[in-house]
């Protein structure tokens, strides 16, 4: 075990004492802290705020809010809550139990588990949508259970792609918990589920809280599970905006729809950033390596937690490979050799792989810029006094939809500006609209360890005399390795999946993975169907190894110190 | 404030605005084309435009299809490009009364095969290619059980047929849409009286085309349960084996003809680039190319389409169709009103 951290309970904080403070303030001049923020304030004010924000002023000056009034909006609202909620609960159960076996207890392959609870976090919808589909439809193999085109295969849809996100954020939270809290209770007598109740729930607390914001505004702004998966007869704001802009261009009610949306982000988060300082003290203590290698029971209890996400995860990826490798005679490799070739009977005008390398690019440099984007606004978010704005601000585009976002981005970027400034190249804004993306679920990881670290160590840090560079270099940067693992990780795996907002700014001639299956599925042929589920498994693939090597990463770290 | 991230955040910042600082002039020399999402055609084709006209074309899709006008009403004001293509029966009308086209009239001699599909009154809009969307049967599953397979659309609603149908929803897909108003073509105001029909025969309404051929169909490619899908004419022969045997087949009394249009846009910063484009598009060169690109027919009678094609994927004789000035008129109306019906 390595302690990093410590600030003695009980005693007066060095951090009250208006002379360290003083010198503290004298040492992180206003100045450089505006500086920092000003470069990701200008990203999401660019490709973020400025796009959604006209697109939203050209609906709302149309008229009134008549939106408001309708029946429909209020149903719509209502359906999004409570699919968003379960799919909440859902992905937090599964999720807590998951961390615990693939983050708290160590044993051998579990690198390979963590990776794969991720994959399903960066399938495209379309394809998740056919797997499920293919399971429920009347002469699926769950057919018997009568669930097609109903509430529960969406939310079942949801926890499966968003389990992931709990597992990692809290799953990081546990492993660097200090065990002796719960050593001791057990000692005197607590049950293991005492204990758990008691001690470590509460102090997963913050992580908890972050995660499970981050999947109920996935949840909320999902769009093609529920179209899909609800056989258009589920209408949630996000398919309600789709479908006022797509079919009606009715773009005041689809502002008024994605301001309720906005709302709704704003609730979530004022609900999250409560629990979080109400357990803000519980994360303010001894921070260490507390995983340990499973014991016999613990692998028994692993194996009972992991089941049911394991079958959840597992029979829709079974059905994709299953899919992937059905040809025209009978069972083979043949659509996966079909990847490096231009289909031939499709309209896609590039092989698959080369999809794969521009989705690889656009990826990789979108997960550096909301890394480096990320880790700014996570910095400033935590000493700021206006920090929930902040926050409020790097949260926002995980509760606005992608078609106000994409619009936006068609309206206000596609071609040169008045100035001659030409942001409209697909090489700029793929990434820029990834990174965006991305960029909430870096803020969020990074924010919790961030908070955590005691302002005393920076106090004192200064009162020695260093500069505020160093003082993050020496006090912050070695505690937020960590986490940078899982937020690197995140951002990319995002970045690589997203289809929504990419579909509106990738080049036809230039398709990412994601926008290539959409194409294969568009148009009929067994070949087709095929490799559109093989260039999935890839796509799978190639998330799972960077997980892996993330994973790799975060565990030198820890052994460094 | 921070040591180590900077030369990360620098470079950065640098390629932003690397990529950001190439400041654009309007340039005769490049023509941009908007298309729908699913564009595509060979590179030697665009090649000999190239070569034929000295511009260089540029491709950007805006969205998926359907989307489409809307996109383009929307970055009216500066336009996403200078010629666009993929403009759809449905949504002509509208577009033309969005005021978003210039009048242009291409001189090539498939121009007059094109007139024959021309919107009514302007000369805004050039057909360059049609398909015709078709209720697709799985022949083996009628075979093996030894029911006729359906003929018409009335067929589709008797109770022989029940529960064995898998269609779009109108109003998140094109096909369906397309589908919608064969039946309104069909049945005129009692659509909807046919619609309940079908409602009552266990119709199974899904989100896209992909999740009905994908998922539902029973034919080679899905293994579904439903051996009645609405697709293409031209899907059958994306089924046929190397035994040369088609498992599927069309429906040609249901099949609605939607037609594919192209225009110069207003406020293109090269008009007479676009015009070339139109132009290209109406070239034998490209029309012969759209079947085995896109799976449309080409407008032009000077061009052969492929021999699979006139096996497997023969047209309607009589397809279903709809005045555009209705459809534009109609549209919004029809799909609320068919919600209320079939999914309400």
């Amino acid at each position: 075990m390595t302690a990093t951290t410590s600030s003695g309970s009980g005693r007066r904080s060095l951090s009250d004492d208006p002379v360290t403070r003083a010198i503290a303030q004298a040492h992180s001049p206003r100045v450089s802290r505006l500086g920092a923020l000003a470069l990701p304030i200008a990203f999401l004010g660019l490709f973020f705020l400025w796009p959604v924000g006209t697109l939203l002023w050209r609906g709302l000056s149309d008229g009134s809010g008549e939106a408001f009034t309708s029946g429909r909006t209020w149903t719509a609202l209502g359906t999004t809550v409570t699919l968003a909620l379960a799919g909440t609960v859902g992905s937090v159960l599964l999720g807590l139990g998951a961390a615990w076996a693939l983050y708290r207890i160590t044993w051998r392959g579990q690198a390979v588990a963590r990776a794969l609870v991720t994959v399903p976090f960066v399938l495209p919808t379309v394809v998740v949508a056919v797997a499920f589909g293919a399971l429920l439809r009347p002469s699926g193999l769950l057919g018997f259970l009568g669930l097609d085109q109903g509430i529960v295969p969406i939310v079942a849809a949801l926890v499966f792609f968003n389990v992931s996100v709990v597992t990692r954020i809290v799953g990081g939270t546990w492993a660097s918990l200090d065990p002796g809290t719960t050593i001791a209770a057990r000692t005197l007598g607590a049950t293991r589920w005492q204990a758990f109740r008691h001690i470590t729930l509460p102090a997963l607390g913050p992580g908890l809280a972050a995660a499970a914001a981050i999947v109920f505004l996935f949840c909320s702004t999902s769009f093609g599970i529920v179209l899909i998966l609800g056989g258009t007869r589920t209408n949630t704001l996000e398919t309600e905006i789709w479908l006022e802009v797509k079919q009606f261009l009715d773009l005041r009610v689809a502002a008024s729809l994605a301001l309720l949306q906005v709302a709704i982000v704003a609730l979530t988060l004022a609900v999250a950033s409560w629990a979080q300082t109400h357990r803000e003290r519980a994360l303010r203590r001894t921070r260490v390596d507390g995983t340990r290698a499973a014991t016999r029971s613990d692998l028994r209890l692993a194996v009972l937690v992991l089941a049911p996400t394991a079958l959840l995860l597992g029979l829709p990826l079974v059905g994709l490979i299953e899919r992937s490798m059905r040809t025209r005679s009978g069972w083979g490799f043949s659509n996966y050799a079909a990847l490096l070739t231009t289909p031939e009977r499709s309209n896609l005008p590039v092989p698959v792989w080369r999809a794969a390398v521009t989705s690889l690019e656009a990826a990789t440099i979108a997960a550096i810029v909301a890394f480096s984007l990320g880790l700014l606004l996570a910095a400033a978010i935590t000493r700021a006094r206006r920090a929930r704005i902040l926050n409020a601000i790097a949260m926002l585009p995980l509760g606005v939809s992608s078609v106000i976002v994409g619009l936006g981005i068609l309206v206000t970027l596609y071609r040169p500006l008045p100035g001659g400034l030409d942001l409209g190249d697909p090489r700029l804004l793929v990434p820029a609209a990834q990174a965006i993306v991305a960029l909430p679920l870096v803020v969020r990881s990074l924010v919790p360890t961030l908070r955590s670290i005691s302002p005393d160590l920076r106090a004192a840090a200064s009162t020695l005399g260093a500069s505020p560079r160093r003082v993050w270099w020496l006090v912050d940067w070695p505690l937020i390795r960590r986490p940078t693992g899982v937020a690197l990780g995140l951002a990319f795996a995002v970045s690589l999946g997203e289809f929504g907002a990419t579909s509106f700014v990738a080049r036809p001639d230039h398709p990412t993975l994601p926008t290539a299956i959409y194409r294969l599925l568009s148009h009929p042929g067994i070949e087709n169907v095929g490799t559109a589920f093989a260039a999935c498994v890839l796509l799978a693939f190639i998330t799972a190894a960077v997980m892996m090597v993330t994973e790799r990463w975060r565990g030198k770290e820890v052994t460094e110190w | 404030m921070f040591s180590k991230p900077k030369p990360a955040l620098a470079s950065v910042l640098l390629a932003v605005l690397a990529l950001a600082g190439c400041a654009s002039e309007p340039d005769p020399t490049t023509v941009t084309v908007v298309t729908h999402g699913s564009f595509a055609i060979p590179d030697d084709v665009v090649a000999s435009f190239e070569r034929d006209t000295g511009l260089t074309i540029d491709f950007v899709a805006a969205g998926e299809s359907g989307s489409l006008v809307n996109e383009l009403i929307l970055t009216q004001d500066r336009p996403l490009g200078d010629a666009v293509y993929g403009i759809d029966l449905a949504s002509a009308s509208q577009a033309v009364n969005a005021g978003l086209f210039t009048v242009y009239v291409s001189d090539q001699s498939a121009a007059k095969d094109a007139a024959e599909y021309a919107i009514p009154d302007s000369g805004s809009l050039t057909a360059i290619d049609y398909s015709d969307v078709c209720i697709n049967v799985d022949h083996r599953w009628f075979d093996d059980r030894g029911i006729p397979e359906p003929v018409t659309l009335d067929d589709l609603a008797s109770g022989t047929y029940r529960g064995l149908l898998s269609v779009t929803n109108p109003a998140t897909s094109a096909t369906g849409l397309s589908f919608l108003l064969a039946t309104v073509a069909a049945y005129g105001d009692n659509w909807d009286d046919y619609w309940a029909d079908l409602r009552a025969n266990d119709v199974r309404v899904v989100a896209s085309w992909s999740d009905a051929y994908y998922t539902d169909f029973s034919g080679p490619s899905s293994g579904g349960s439903y051996p009645l899908v609405l697709s293409y004419a031209s899907s059958p022969p994306f089924e046929v084996g190397d035994d040369g045997v088609a498992p599927t087949g069309a429906l040609l009394d249901t099949c609605f003809r939607s037609v594919e249009y192209a225009g110069v846009l207003k406020g293109a910063t090269n008009p007479e680039g676009a015009g070339k484009v139109i132009d290209w598009m109406l070239s034998d060169e490209f029309q012969a190319a759209l079947p085995d690109s896109m799976y449309v027919y080409p407008v032009s009678t000077r061009v052969e389409v492929p021999e699979a094609w006139v096996r497997y994927a023969p047209l309607s004789d009589q397809p279903w169709t709809l005045d555009p000035t209705t459809i534009a008129h109609d549209r919004d109306d029809l799909l609320r009103e068919w919600a209320e019906i079939v999914i309400g």
